[in-house]
């Protein structure tokens, strides 16, 4: 019962975020300060963690293909899917929830428990609307994060056929150009979106409807990110089976 | 001017307002006054629109919050400064933006009025030099000012306080409360302040509600409080002995005057 109702005030902060919006002027700073904030200052993360994850999905597929019979192009072709259909959307994306969520909970739970958010109330602000609006639209950026995801995942397989002596670069070249299917990027930039709208409300929701004190918005962020994981993963499931399936 | 009439609430199984009625006037200092956990802030809220009460109904001057629709709500709550116990100024801005952010959201003054506005206010409040201070670097009586600045800024109707002397020094919690007194005359706004101690009851309260497990068990004024025989009053003003003398002296003076 408890969770339908939790389900119901989730659903109800979502319409929230679009009703009275506040003005566009100030708006738009704060979607700025988001975008740097939430995409930006995330970048490097993502880059070093694609390069290396990258890298040991080559380092075991290439350990894996012992029969001389197949071609060492298979490791560019499995690392470039591995990388562009789960790596970098999903993986990175567990990856922003534990960075980027945890952000987003506890900066909107300090306000909570420091009467921030009553004062906005106060002062007749939609505080749904201007404290998660900007933080939505900043997360709409997030597959151009993941674009850069695959790249480097890519590069960082390159690098590790190449200087680990597993595929000359010829055949890797080759593998990630092999069969290469259009949609699954797409199918990739789909499921960003959609976890991108998830990282930027579900913490929120987790810090808005906060109650206690400094402690709780500890516990509040460790919350958010277990349930946004799991949410993260289940929608990964369905979306798989729907658009791949 | 704010009437209350019969408003309760509860949480959960708890009633923590039970059958409130009162009325606060206009360019008056009122004060609810009440032991920790007697329902005052939740009174407080209830009159903002922070809490929804489960009956009752609060006008404001003459405009009752019940017949308006949600926006309308937020329109009139334009109408409010609130200076929160914590002062709840935000964090990320400088003193000047926190105080300036209702005239960002609600005004369309240009970059010169609202900073015009922003230094009569500080001035108001004698801060004249905190301008690019964040919260992190004032101290807790410059916090109560700043808040107070941020409050009457849009020039209010209706200034509520919530305990803003708490953990203060007694000079700063008198210049608070004077403060406080001084802009409720000037702007003629209906000032409500939620407190505790018992020399801002002695100092402002021109008006004082005293709240007892949710239930209004006296109202009058100051000088009301010397003379009057309700005993659930009396054992909350002088419990202590500096009081009980305070009370003497002034019934003393005041029968030497007759």
């Amino acid at each position: 019962m408890r969770y339908i109702e939790e389900i119901g005030r989730y659903g109800l902060m979502l319409l929230e975020i679009f009703r009275k919006p506040t003005k566009w002027s100030v708006m738009r700073k704060l979607i700025l300060k988001e975008i740097d904030e939430l995409i930006f200052n995330s970048l490097g993360i993502i880059i070093f963690i694609s390069f290396f994850i990258g890298g040991v999905v080559t380092i075991q597929t290439a350990l894996n293909l012992t029969s001389p019979f197949l071609p060492k192009s298979l490791i560019g072709f499995a690392t470039r899917q591995s990388v562009i259909l789960e790596f970098a959307p999903t993986f990175i994306s567990i990856i922003m929830v534990g960075k980027v969520g945890s952000y987003i909970t506890s900066s909107i739970g300090s306000m909570r428990v420091t009467e921030q958010i009553d004062a906005l109330e106060v002062m007749g602000v939609n505080s749904v609307n201007y404290l998660i609006f900007p933080k939505l639209i900043a997360m709409l950026f997030y597959p151009f994060a993941i674009a850069i995801a695959m790249y480097t995942g890519i590069f960082g397989g390159w690098m590790a056929a190449m200087f680990g002596n597993y595929a000359p670069t010829a055949d890797f070249i080759a593998g990630i150009q092999e069969d290469f299917v259009g949609f699954h990027v797409t199918y990739a930039f789909i499921k960003s979106l959609v976890f991108a709208v998830i990282i930027a409300t579900l913490p929120a929701y987790h810090g808005y409807y906060l109650k206690g004190g400094a402690l709780e918005v500890g516990k509040a962020a460790t919350v958010s990110f277990i349930w946004t994981s799991v949410v993260i993963i289940i929608v990964n499931y369905v979306l798989t089976q729907l658009l791949l399936g | 001017m704010i009437q209350v009439e019969h408003i309760s609430k509860a949480f959960g199984e708890a009633t923590v307002l039970k059958d409130i009625s009162t009325t606060f006037e206009r360019g008056k200092t009122n004060l609810i006054i009440g032991q920790s956990g007697s329902g005052k802030t939740v009174f407080l809220k209830s009159l903002i629109g922070l809490h929804e009460t489960d009956k009752g109904r609060i006008a404001f001057d003459g405009v009752y919050l019940d017949t308006l629709e949600r926006d309308e709500q937020r329109e009139l709550r334009k109408a409010m400064g609130m200076v929160f116990q914590g002062s709840a100024l935000f964090d990320s801005m400088t003193v000047a933006e926190n105080v300036c952010f209702p005239l960002q959201m609600f005004t369309s003054y240009s970059s010169k009025e609202k900073s015009e506005q922003v230094d009569r206010v500080l001035e108001r409040v004698n801060l004249v030099d905190a301008h690019q201070k964040y919260p992190s670097e004032l101290s807790g009586g410059m916090k109560k000012r700043v808040a107070i600045a941020r409050a009457i800024v849009m020039n209010p109707k209706f200034l509520f306080c919530d305990e803003p002397n708490s953990g203060l020094d007694p000079k700063t919690a008198i210049l608070i409360d004077d403060l406080i007194q001084e802009i409720t005359r000037e702007y003629n706004i209906t000032t409500l302040i939620n407190t505790h101690d018992m020399n801002s009851v002695m100092q402002i309260g021109e008006k004082i509600v005293f709240i007892k497990e949710g239930k209004v068990a006296w109202e009058g004024s100051k000088e009301e409080i010397f003379v009057t025989n309700n005993q659930a009053i009396s054992d909350f003003v002088y419990a202590s002995d500096l009081y009980q003398n305070v009370r003497k002296v002034y019934i003393e003076k005041a029968k030497s005057k007759t």
